[in-house]
């Protein structure tokens, strides 16, 4: 009752103190849970949101001053908002962006159509928006926000709600678009294969921190606690609980989670102990890397 | 080309863009919107059943002003309430509450143009649209009209003055919703206080002396009485020019004003949602 007559206010950070720096023609990877600061990130580096404290610089401009030079050179595409006319053709909304970014007709068309094709939209960009599908609408709005060639891209769950067909096409033309005019990409996505296909490097954060930034691959030498041992025995129904918990057993084949420190010490005993066909050291899938990373608490 | 005259071309560049594809857009809808402006008349009609009928039983007019010249004034009217159709308060507290004005922040080129231009699009539909309405009720009350070549260039000025009054006027107003996102209560007592002062409940020089003084302060009457006057009364030119005059200065100073707020309100904007 007392909240209905005094409220109560509590601040609370979505971003925290956080800094990284991204080279041109990088793609980087920006992962989190929801709620993380992923896309506030990104809301800031466009030039949406005023942050409170400390500073960001894209380009050599400050994003908040959102100066006509700088949001000429960027983009950002979010997954799930549509920023083209809902009613019209979206070749109609390229025309808008056409006069909005005030691009030469010649070089616009030439764009335009190279991007079309690369998609395969040249059907879809002269149906009216509202009678595409999800997956359709974002091809075309994807050519839409790359009309006036920016440098940096930010891509905001880009392929969310597509079918698996349709990502692997909006990674491939991202890919291309990055190669071709060495553009800078962040992007966030749920999808590990997204981030697995364009970004060599990645940036975990949590809570509005950050937790890891660096190349994909070691993001398990951080992270991981166990390898998975998969062992193949010429004695096919041994008992292997001595050496750890099975995870599984197909056709011969063991799958035993060690502890990562715990590997060499495993595997040899194994070895020396037992008739071996086959043995492998898997490290575990990127997905359940990135969810212990996530599982972990807030940082001090 | 200097680059003056490169940013005065982009921008017409733009403005015709942006109208044409919303005249496309406005087109697709037009039994809809049809319907709207036809649903629209029920207002002036009544007001208009009204005062001719205190008109004939006061012997043919009203302090002067004939049953004819009211069914011109409320004729008029009705082009100049759809004139005054712009992006409302409660549409800032869309655009704020849904995020939605976060595609506008992204591209180069200040927000306000796309309302402009888009609601302008809008309007050369509206008027296309209005011309059978107006054929149709200058049928039915048979309006009184003795109008000169100054009168309607002079109208046809002070509409998009009007056009413009409103949008700055209403705009600012909606810069509001960056610090709170219940602007109905202001709008509301805007909307009433604009009801009696623009001329659009009663023409203006039906009401008291004190109130007249008070709208010739306020926005409402350049942006309403004005211009249906321009077409409906006799004023000379200079009045005209005067008053399109007042229509200019208004439209500045609500611009500035505009300009000022919104300085300080996109700071606040939380982009929430996506």
């Amino acid at each position: 009752m007392k909240s209905l007559i005094r409220r109560r206010h509590r601040q609370v950070r979505a971003v925290d103190d956080i800094a990284f720096e991204i080279d041109q023609g990088e793609v980087v990877g920006f992962l989190g849970p929801n709620g993380a600061g992923k896309t506030t990130t990104l809301k800031m580096l466009s030039g949406l949101l005023y942050p409170t404290s400390g500073e960001a610089r894209v380009l050599g401009h400050v994003p908040s001053k959102r100066e006509r030079d700088y949001l000429r050179r960027i983009t950002l595409v979010m997954g799930n908002r549509n920023q083209l006319q809902w009613d019209l053709p979206a070749l109609d909304s390229y025309e808008l962006n056409r006069a909005i970014y005030r691009l030469p007709r010649g070089d616009f068309t030439q764009l335009r159509d190279e991007l079309i094709e690369l998609l395969d939209v040249g059907d879809l960009v002269r149906k009216p928006l509202r009678n595409l599908s999800l997956g359709e609408r974002m091809k075309v709005e994807i050519v839409g926000s790359l009309l006036h060639r920016p440098q940096v891209l930010f891509l905001d769950e880009p392929t969310i709600g597509l079918d698996v067909t349709m990502q692997k096409r909006i990674r491939t033309f991202v890919a291309e678009y990055n190669r071709r005019f060495d553009a800078t990409v962040l992007l966030t996505s749920h999808y590990m294969a997204d981030v697995e296909a364009l970004c060599r490097r990645v940036i975990v954060i949590h809570h509005g921190k950050i937790l890891f930034d660096g190349p994909l691959a070691r993001l398990g030498d951080q992270f991981e606690a166990f390898k998975t041992l998969s062992v193949e025995l010429e004695d096919t129904g041994a008992d292997l609980s001595g050496y750890g918990d099975v995870l599984e057993r197909e056709d011969g084949r063991v799958k035993l989670p060690v502890r990562k420190e715990e590997t060499a010490r495993v595997t040899a005993r194994l070895l020396a102990e037992r008739d071996v066909a086959d043995l492998t050291v898997e490290d575990p899938p990127i997905e359940d890397v990135i969810e212990l990373v996530f599982a972990q608490e807030r940082p001090e | 080309m200097n680059a003056e005259a490169g940013a005065v071309r982009s921008y017409l560049d733009y403005y015709l863009t942006r109208a044409r594809v919303q005249i496309q857009s406005n087109f697709q809808y037009r039994v809809a919107t049809y319907m709207w402006m036809i649903g629209m008349l029920a207002e002036p009609v009544v007001y208009l059943v009204v005062w001719t009928t205190i008109s004939e039983q006061q012997g043919g007019d009203v302090q002067g002003i004939t049953t004819g010249q009211f069914a011109a004034y409320y004729i008029v009217w009705t082009l100049v309430r759809n004139m005054n159709i712009v992006f409302t308060p409660y549409g800032w507290e869309w655009r704020i509450r849904e995020g939605q004005l976060s595609a506008s922040l992204l591209r180069p080129l200040h927000p306000i143009h796309e309302d402009i231009a888009g609601f302008a699009g809008w309007k050369v539909v509206t008027i296309i649209l209005w011309l059978p309405i107006a054929a149709v009720l200058w049928l039915a009350f048979d309006p009184e009209f003795d109008v000169r070549t100054a009168e309607i260039a002079a109208f046809c000025a002070a509409i998009w003055g009007a056009y413009l009054i409103r949008t700055m006027f209403l705009t600012s107003l909606g810069m509001v919703t960056f610090w709170t996102t219940r602007v109905s209560a202001l709008f509301e007592l805007m909307v009433g206080l604009e009801l009696l002062l623009s001329g659009r409940l009663v023409p203006l020089p039906l009401m008291p002396d004190w109130a007249e003084e008070i709208a010739n302060v306020l926005p409402f009457k350049w942006s309403f009485y004005f211009p249906i006057e321009t077409l409906v009364g006799d004023m000379s030119n200079r009045e005209l020019l005067e008053g399109l005059g007042m229509q200019l200065l208004w439209i500045v100073a609500l611009t500035g004003l505009f300009l000022v707020v919104w300085r300080f309100a996109v700071k606040r904007y939380s982009a929430v949602g996506n």
